[in-house]
């Protein structure tokens, strides 16, 4: 029954059937949770509780709790923000458009792709909140008739863009990623009894599996994929243009919607790759989750990051080419200044030089090398939003105006709050739902499943 | 009228065989009622005679009304509600407003089609233990549903038509209309 193609390597090993899919994905939704996802989920409220404490006091007593001066305006907020919807975009791309490019190795992967880029916009946003300085008036960013005689928002402002983009794409994935769930949940139903069944039996919206509904559903899935696509590309686009469109010698720079977006889906692929891979040890999901996909992720990762090197590259040379003083400096003091050399040399050491191992196939399948370097990747990332944002601001056109930012408890703390709430989401998740699309999974088995082994 | 329908149900193990069952059965003129399936069977709607599904043209007329409500939404505001000097630029600038435009086109055009999906397909969360001829078909069986009334083959004709078209087992239900 099952064919392994003599050309491509398997993407289900162990030789699974369909209900062995079933079986192997629902049983952590049905068992009692396990003593480490105790631990972990423990960590992960702790951390929350504390990182609550700490966003409080900010929305309480103002952004003055973190290090901002009146040079440097924007610091790890912004960065912290730029890190996780850059994040976030890899789950989009995994279930989009290599949907679109008829790329089955992302069903096993896709679930928990979207689940994470779900939460870590959520993580994004509560950065956007936090430095508007007076959360509660953040609704004042909407078009919304007002008490100021219709004075509306700046649609020319990206960082208008910005509040549809964002909101647009949380929307947007979470009632994707909803609809994927949706036949799994009623396979967890038919299973289930008592309350279990009543709550899975909600989730699944009375989902029948009929051929009608499943050619309905097949619809949406490509229409969603089609919109997602264009959605994605354009999200970090559109956060780019929140440097790009304004004057600042380092922000100013045509080449950031690609550049934007390589690094994002560099960084999304890190962070996926971390979390795939503990979550396939924990789980025992080897079968599902193999070498294979990994390797698959780690091309996207020597591609994109090679983009990133360009892209940095590339600024560089414009910065001397363009005869812009205030633009050379910049870039000069940015590799070589007293302040944050140190920065930008991580920078370049995590994103440009490390990811370019993974040209040897050992790398590229090492469980160890890929888990140390997707987490290399992900500082790197950081680091590179960081000199963007915090070393253009620091020399002002204003010499008397230069500064240097220090981060405060509290920049600390906010930060620990958005990793608290993404694991305490992302294990509630893995405990309470597929974390494979187990559907999608089933429709390749009999394509692309190893041979059970004849012994 | 009858207060009962009366249901003749072939399980299969494999999509393949469920297909060529499918293809058999419509050339011996059974009319199916549906068939129920663990995972999308690429061409099981064709087989059926299922018409393609209209919900891309319904995406499309959502996304229509985003792009239009997204142009009306910021030409609207800054062309002649309050119209604002930046900078010298112009009131209505086409090219900022492509970002709103944008994103509003695709929202719509995503929640008005899930939407509709939803309604059309009587999926909610509230009301209903959804009606299932067979539990094991969100597991790994594939079904094909008859119903007897309207078919002129009787049940033993139609159950030996399961088995050879490779049915591992046929069932019967009778099913109470509301």
């Amino acid at each position: 029954m099952q064919v392994t193609s003599p050309v491509r390597p398997p993407l289900v090993t162990g030789g699974k059937t369909v209900s062995d899919v079933t079986q192997d994905i629902s049983r952590h939704v049905e068992n009692k949770p396990t003593k480490l996802w105790i631990m972990a989920f423990t960590l992960s409220v702790i951390t929350l509780c504390y990182g609550s404490y700490c966003l409080w006091t900010t929305w309480y007593k103002g952004i003055g709790m973190w290090g901002l001066n009146k040079t440097i305006g924007w610091a790890w907020d912004i960065t912290n923000f730029v890190w996780w919807v850059g994040i976030g975009h890899a789950g989009t791309l995994i279930s989009a458009i290599l949907l679109l490019f008829r790329q089955k190795w992302r069903t096993s992967i896709n679930r928990a792709a979207e689940a994470m880029t779900i939460f870590a916009v959520i993580c994004a946003a509560s950065f956007i909140v936090a430095h508007m300085g007076r959360p509660w008036l953040a609704y004042w960013a909407l078009p919304l008739p007002n008490a100021f005689g219709s004075l509306w928002v700046n649609f020319n402002s990206p960082l208008v863009w910005d509040v549809f983009a964002i909101s647009t794409y949380f929307t947007v994935s979470l009632v994707f990623w909803y609809i994927g769930l949706v036949p799994d949940f009623a396979t967890i139903r038919e299973r289930a009894t008592g309350v279990r069944r009543v709550a899975y039996g909600a989730l699944s919206l009375g989902w029948d599996g009929s051929a009608k509904a499943w050619q309905r559903y097949e619809a949406v899935s490509l229409v969603l994929a089609g919109c997602s696509t264009p959605l994605v590309l354009s999200v970090h686009t559109i956060v780019s243009m929140d440097f790009a469109t304004s004057v600042i010698p380092g922000w100013h720079a045509t080449i950031f919607p690609p550049y934007f977006v390589a690094g994002a889906i560099f960084s999304g692929f890190a962070m996926v790759l971390t979390l795939m891979l503990i979550t396939r040890v924990v789980f025992r999901l080897e079968d599902y989750i193999t070498v294979e996909h990994m390797e698959s992720m780690n091309k996207v990762i020597v591609l994109t990051g090679s983009i990133v090197g360009i892209a940095y590259l590339s600024e560089f040379f414009i910065a001397w080419y363009s005869h812009v003083p205030y633009e050379s400096y910049t870039f000069i003091n940015r590799a070589f200044g007293d302040d944050y050399w140190w920065a930008y040399w991580s920078m370049m050491t995590c994103n440009v030089i490390s990811p370019q191992l993974f040209w040897f196939r050992t790398v590229r399948r090492s469980i160890a090398w890929t888990f140390l370097l997707s987490i290399v990747v992900n500082i790197g990332m950081w680091f590179e939003r960081f000199v963007i944002i915090a070393t253009s601001l620091s020399r002002d056109f204003i010499p008397s105006s230069w500064a240097y930012f220090s981060p405060t408890l509290y920049d600390i703390g906010d930060y620990l709050f958005t990793f608290g709430l993404f694991f305490t989401l992302f294990l509630l998740f893995a405990k309470f739902f597929p974390v494979v699309n187990m559907a999608e999974v089933k429709a390749i088995i009999k394509s692309s499943s190893a041979k059970k082994d004849t012994k | 009228m009858s207060k009962s329908t009366n249901y003749i149900i072939g399980v299969f193990n494999d999509e393949d065989v469920l297909m060529d069952a499918v293809s058999t059965l419509k050339s011996s003129g059974v009319k199916i009622q549906e068939a129920y399936t663990p995972f999308p069977v690429h061409g099981l709607d064709d087989a059926l005679g299922y018409k393609p599904s209209n919900l891309p043209i319904a995406a499309f007329l959502f996304g229509l009304t985003g792009t239009i409500c997204a142009l009306l939404l910021t030409i609207g505001t800054m062309g002649f509600d309050w119209p604002m000097d930046i900078g010298g630029k112009p009131f209505v600038p086409l090219p900022h407003f492509i970002p709103v435009t944008f994103e509003l086109t695709i929202l719509l055009a995503s929640l008005g089609m899930v939407a509709t999906f939803l309604i059309i397909s009587n999926l909610k969360p509230w009301g209903h233990d959804p009606f299932m001829f067979d539990g094991r078909s969100t597991d790994d069986k594939f079904l094909i549903v008859i119903d007897l009334d309207k078919n002129k083959m009787d049940k033993v004709a139609l159950t030996n038509l399961f088995k050879q078209t490779g049915a591992s087992e046929v069932n019967s239900k009778i099913v109470e209309n509301h």
